[in-house]
């Protein structure tokens, strides 16, 4: 009783908010009512007993994710007039591939039906006596091991190959070493030395820190990229 | 050697370490806090506090009218109005001091040729409203009164070295 | 009566309701009461008194300044995002409040005594991020966003190695569950074998609660008071209210991940006289006593070095422990029945 008036206010709200992420003018409220679509989803994985699911979609994805988004959005500097400038132009095109995908949306729903021995024919069913975690990591972990260190793969690769496309290592930016900072004694950074009136100090022992050397070569395409 | 004593040194945040060494042993230590209210610090006869204006002995208001304090006051604070009294001495008809304006710099206490302004000892003198900072003749006569024996100690104890 | 608060449906949640209430009027309590430790720790680390007029020993000043906070006047900046200013202040402290839903302050004592409770308590700390994003967006003011940009940058860096600390334990435990954490830790406190990931969780956990020496977000040297300069009166107070129950809350977490909950020392005899939730208390008091200590004792990081300390330094180190952590439990046949 409680569990399903739980599922209709989870899922009446998920999919409210989910309409408000497309239709908020605001693009910071369309990421706020995002998140909130997360949270209700996180409670109908709980009502269906994925808990683990629940949690990590609220970790990853609430607390992650859509921390970045927001982070990006509040940023941004959007133009609405700008935004609804090109509107009545492009209405007839997106209206006529909106009205061919929802054609093809309703084909596909209206001749969905569902095999009658569907929870049976299930792949894993939840071993009984195991929590939801540990029937996870069995599957993810035995059968699937291959699948699973691949897709970590790639997003090994995608990771370096965004660090690759946006690392722009200056040679002019100059680094703070703390290492080399906190080690410092001060016999290395102090000298007492007796001065003589009106004779000064040419030289000490001390190393002082030298302006980075700029390469000829580094220099050079640097002038070039100046266009971009 | 040198470089292992530096990596342990730092991998064991023995510098975190003595910080927080230091502060736990100041918070055992006797706290120098005065508890205010109850208990005050000492205040140099030279303390810059609350006005007063002096009388002589005999209860003679000390205040000719000569207005230097007026004149010498350097935030304005002062206002004075001066008429000769029934006797024929020059004496004030109105000594007023704005302590809002008032920058206690001690001016008027030093311009003044017979003692009779004079910055005293008190400094709680905190009030509600802003009016009641507008002292007049008759409120730095009272505190005159009010703090004589003390004004009178201050003036002996610093004239050496005036 | 105990067989409808335990098996009618409308029993369950009353009885859920005593039970929050039972657990969160002690917390604000101690809230109330961590403000009034936090002046007085940091007065006596730096040879003053602190508060010591209202009441004895100035033990009635956090009621009194409660009091101050309910009189003033609640301030909306016109610019503001009126619901989302006011709604920020309501997360930050619920988020607070609801954490401790997991918490097992005894054996069994928990409100909701769930598999995934570690996840659980992630999770909720991970939000805690957005009642200091909305409050610095809604605000409308430069320095409230600065200080909810640094907030968001900071919190998702520690989250991370905090996550390797969290699994390093999950791994000695075989368990989700806090109540099995603490358990098992009869034998040994993971302080003690984890001892490194124990200073980590401890340093990441200063961070996620914005604490000193990781206030950025608030920075009153640079950014004013960062992301509650708008707010004033209950909003303001909640703000307050927020952090410090988070700093228990996070104390509560390095107590039943790594100082052994509720167990008393070593288990043996002297020590196990006194009830299991009196050594909860203690230990959180203790970690608390350490997060007002290193607010005295460290000045402020930069923004640089924080978020070296944080992926640099933290986050390779963190995993490299966490893999000697697995090999060792491997090597030995130390891993946990599951």
């Amino acid at each position: 009783m409680i569990p399903t008036i739980l599922f209709y206010l989870f899922a009446a709200v998920l999919i409210v908010s989910a309409a408000m992420v497309v239709s908020a003018r605001n693009p910071v409220h369309s990421v706020l009512f995002l998140i909130l679509a997360f949270f209700n989803a996180a409670a109908l994985f709980l009502i269906a007993g994925a808990e683990f699911l629940a949690m990590i979609l609220v970790i990853v994805y609430v607390g992650a994710v859509a921390v970045l988004f927001l982070f990006v959005v509040m940023m941004l500097d959007v133009d609405f007039a700008q935004l609804r400038g090109g509107f009545q132009r492009y209405l007839p095109v997106g209206a006529a591939v909106g009205v061919v995908l929802f054609v093809e949306l309703a084909a596909v729903l209206g001749g969905w039906k569902l095999a009658p021995d569907t929870k049976a024919l299930r792949m894993s069913p939840m071993p009984d006596g195991m929590t939801n975690t540990e029937a996870l990591g069995r599957i993810l972990y035995t059968d699937y091991v291959l699948l699973f260190q691949i897709a970590g793969l790639v997003l090994l690769v995608a990771m370096i190959g965004a660090i690759v496309l946006t690392l722009r290592d200056r040679q002019t930016s100059r680094h703070q070493s703390i290492r080399v900072q906190t080690e410092r004694t001060v016999a290395e950074t102090l000298e007492m030395m007796s001065v003589g009136i009106g004779v000064g100090v040419k030289e000490t022992g001390i190393l002082r820190p030298k302006p980075p050397e700029i390469k000829e070569e580094a220099h050079a395409p640097a002038e070039h990229h100046h266009g971009h | 050697m040198a470089f292992l004593d530096r990596t342990a040194r730092s991998m064991l945040l023995m510098e975190l370490v003595s910080g927080l060494g230091l502060t736990l042993r100041y918070f055992f230590k006797p706290k120098v806090t005065i508890n205010y209210p109850y208990e005050k610090g000492p205040i140099s006869p030279r303390f810059k506090g609350e006005h007063a204006l002096r009388r002589y002995p005999n209860g003679e208001e000390r205040c000719i009218a000569c207005k230097l304090c007026e004149a010498v006051c350097p935030a304005q604070a002062i206002t004075i109005e001066a008429e000769p009294r029934d006797d024929g001495s020059r004496r004030t008809t109105r000594y007023d001091i704005d302590m809002t304006k008032c920058i206690y710099c001690g001016l008027c206490e030093e311009a003044c040729p017979v003692d009779a302004i004079v910055e005293g000892p008190n400094f709680e003198f905190a009030t509600e409203t802003r009016e009641e900072l507008l002292y007049d003749k008759d409120k730095l006569l009272a505190n005159g009164d009010r703090w004589e024996p003390e004004l009178a100690r201050r003036l002996e104890l610093d004239a050496p070295y005036r | 009566m105990i067989d409808f608060l335990l098996n009618h449906p409308v029993g369950i949640v009353i009885l859920t309701f005593m039970k929050a209430l039972a657990l969160l009027v002690p917390l604000l309590i101690g809230v109330a009461y961590l403000t009034y430790a936090e002046r007085k720790v940091l007065a006596a680390m730096q040879l003053r008194k602190g508060p010591n007029v209202v009441g004895p020993f100035g033990l009635l000043q956090p009621f009194a300044d409660a009091l101050k906070m309910i009189m003033k006047e609640t301030i909306i900046p016109s610019g503001s995002n009126r619901l989302l200013f006011l709604l920020a202040p309501m997360l930050t402290f619920g988020l607070a409040m609801l954490a401790w839903a997991v918490i097992p302050v005894n054996d069994g004592w928990a409100i909701a005594d769930i598999n995934v409770g570690i996840l659980y308590l992630f999770a909720i700390s991970s939000l805690g991020v957005y009642g200091i994003i909305i409050a610095g967006w809604a605000s409308n003011s430069k320095y409230a966003f600065l200080g909810a940009m640094r907030s968001a940058a900071q919190m998702v860096s520690y989250e991370v190695s905090m996550g390797f600390v969290l699994v390093s334990v999950l791994l000695c435990v075989g368990s989700l569950n806090l109540t099995d954490v603490v358990r098992a830790q009869t034998t040994v406190w993971f302080a003690i074998p984890l001892f490194p990931m124990f200073i980590i969780f401890f340093i990441s956990a200063l961070a996620e609660t914005n604490r000193s020496p990781f206030d950025l977000p608030e920075g009153e040297s640079e950014i004013v008071a960062g992301f509650f300069v708008e707010y004033s009166s209950m909003s303001f107070a909640l703000f307050f209210l927020g952090e410090y129950a988070n700093m228990i809350l996070m104390s509560a977490m390095t107590t039943i991940l790594f100082l052994g909950g509720w167990l008393a020392p070593f288990g043996i005899e002297p020590f196990t006289w006194i009830p299991g939730p009196i050594w909860f208390i203690l230990k959180i008091c203790f970690c608390l006593f350490v997060f007002l200590w290193v607010r005295a004792t460290f000045p402020r990081y930069r923004y640089d070095q924080l978020m070296r300390l944080g992926w640099k330094v933290f986050l390779p180190f963190s995993l490299a422990w966490l893999v000697l952590t697995a090999g060792a439990l491997l090597a030995f046949g130390w891993l946990p029945d599951v």
